[in-house]
């Protein structure tokens, strides 16, 4: 066990701040980004009136957010209504805590590590997470009192525990290669070739899991605006909503971070300094999250089971078994 | 395999909507650029004048009364060669839903819809437009035109003198 002085400390406090301040302006950035490609995907603009470029635009968002009015419905369960948004924010914030952003760095003559927590066993702390993160969407819809909340939160709940199986079975033939739960380490076991090469298999299956899991188009069945009003949410609105709406962000931003790790080796590459390599890999996967939702439907909900239980599933098994019958032979 | 053809469908759904990011808007953004209006398109109205540079409108009331929201209203007044005018006129937009049926109504082909779209404003005495914020310098949609010319002025120009005209029927002559 290291001993820790006031410096450490200070520069682990410094540390939490400043990736909040980062990931909560990436998060209102995300938005604008999206709504940016989204129009250009549909031969739009999109908002560029607010500001430059329409860069002010997350600022007017959220100040239109804090001032409407904040309602919570009569026959909603006001305590477990008012809680649920935080929910389902928090785990989203919280897995930032576990995700190493660039190589250990030299500050005020001390080595620090760009990660809050390197846990021994930090795939399974974001396993566990993303789990939690279901309790947003369920207590929002079941607090929420109405029937498309409901069923918006019915959907959600099992589409989660489905697709969270499915992520977490491919991450399965990553943690053989790394021979570790350590995402620091799993970082560094990519350091002669990104798993993506190994596990091609693995990351689309990934891929398509976070997808699910972040309950984005074509997976949104729990909002649904088509047939459930909003799904989950409905009945939110004011910073409530806002506080989801982020959470989904932020679950966007961190699963993309997640799938750099795991699959395109984090932080490493080549000439460019590692923080700017790990953010240049999250905007791709989160251009990929925009550009998808641009693209495809939104699945039918026996369509989304058998996608997840008859497809993912039993490939993400027998990739194992053909990750762990190739690591043997070897 | 299905399989093969639902990621092969999947993924040229993608290059279509990536190949689109790079096209160019379709956007108009409205107050900076305008698009150019079709002739009829009615846009807003305005108050012509004829060939001679006098004003077409006699204040006959036929657009007022024509009007579904009553957003026109004038006085009118008679000048001392005989020939009526509106001493003042006035169109309330924001009352008006620019239907176009008091061009339609105008004998004189006065008041006529112009293609070219009149702003909101913030203040809405602001939208109530008085006769010289109507007046246009031009004849509008029919250069040729004009009403006096064809009627005559009852009072200094003897019926039936002007061009193209007959002479007033005597209606006990017409007795059968």
């Amino acid at each position: 066990m290291t001993t820790w002085d006031a410096l450490d400390i200070a520069l682990m406090l410094g540390k939490i701040v400043v990736l909040f301040a980062i990931i909560l302006t990436l998060a209102a950035y995300m938005v604008l980004a999206e709504r940016r490609i989204l129009g250009w995907i549909q031969d739009r603009i999109g908002p560029n009136r607010v500001g430059p470029f329409g860069l002010l635009q997350p600022l007017a968002d959220v100040i239109k957010m804090l001032t409407k009015e904040d309602m919570i419905p009569k026959a909603a369960d006001r305590f477990l209504f008012s809680v649920a948004p935080a929910m389902a924010a928090i785990p989203a914030i919280l897995t930032f805590a576990i995700i190493p952003l660039g190589a250990p760095t030299v500050f005020f003559g001390h080595e620090v590590n760009l990660q809050i927590a390197d846990l021994d066993v930090g795939v399974l702390v974001f396993l566990a997470l993303s789990s939690i993160a279901v309790y947003g969407v369920a207590l929002g819809g079941w607090a929420s009192n109405s029937k498309y909340a409901l069923l918006g939160s019915i959907r959600g709940l099992s589409q989660l525990i489905s697709y969270e199986l499915s992520m977490g079975l491919s991450l399965v033939p990553v943690v053989m290669l790394a021979k570790s739960l350590r995402l620091s380490e799993i970082v560094d076991a990519q350091a002669q070739m990104p798993f993506i090469v190994y596990q091609p298999l693995a990351f689309a299956i990934f891929l398509v899991s976070i997808l699910a899991e972040c309950r984005r188009i074509p997976f949104d069945l729990p909002e649904a605006e088509g047939e459930l009003v909003a799904g989950f949410h409905t009945e939110y609105s004011g910073m409530r909503f806002g506080l989801f709406f982020v959470g989904e962000y932020i679950n966007i931003i961190s699963l993309s971070a997640l799938a750099s790790l795991f699959f395109l080796g984090g932080w490493r590459g080549p000439l460019l300094p590692p923080i700017l390599w790990f953010f240049i890999k999250v905007a791709l996967f989160a251009f990929v999250f925009i550009w998808v939702r641009g693209t495809l439907p939104r699945l039918r909900y026996d369509q989304l089971m058998h996608l997840g239980w008859k497809f993912l599933t039993p490939l993400a098994l027998l990739n194992i078994l053909a990750t762990g019958w190739w690591l043997a032979l070897r | 395999m299905p399989i093969l053809t639902d990621i092969k469908e999947i993924l040229t759904g993608l290059s279509i909507t990536f190949s689109h990011i790079w096209r160019k808007p379709v956007t108009v953004q409205f107050p900076e650029e305008q698009r150019p209006m079709p002739p009829r398109f009615r846009g807003s109205i305005v108050l012509t004048r004829d060939p001679d540079g006098a004003e077409r409108c006699v204040a006959c009331y036929l657009c007022s009364g024509a009007c579904p929201v009553d957003c026109i209203s004038m006085a009118a007044a008679e000048g001392e060669n005989g020939r009526r005018y509106a001493a003042w006129f006035r169109i309330n937009f924001s009352r008006c839903i620019l239907c176009g049926m008091c061009a339609e109504a105008c004998p004189t082909l006065a008041i006529q819809m112009s293609p070219e779209m009149f702003r909101c404003k913030r203040q809405v005495m602001d939208m109530v437009y008085e006769k010289e914020d109507l007046l246009i310098d031009g004849t509008g949609k029919d250069p040729e035109y004009n009403y006096y010319r064809h009627a005559g002025i009852g009072v200094v120009q003897p019926r039936g003198s002007s061009p193209g005209e007959q002479e007033p029927a005597d209606p006990r002559s017409l007795l059968p």
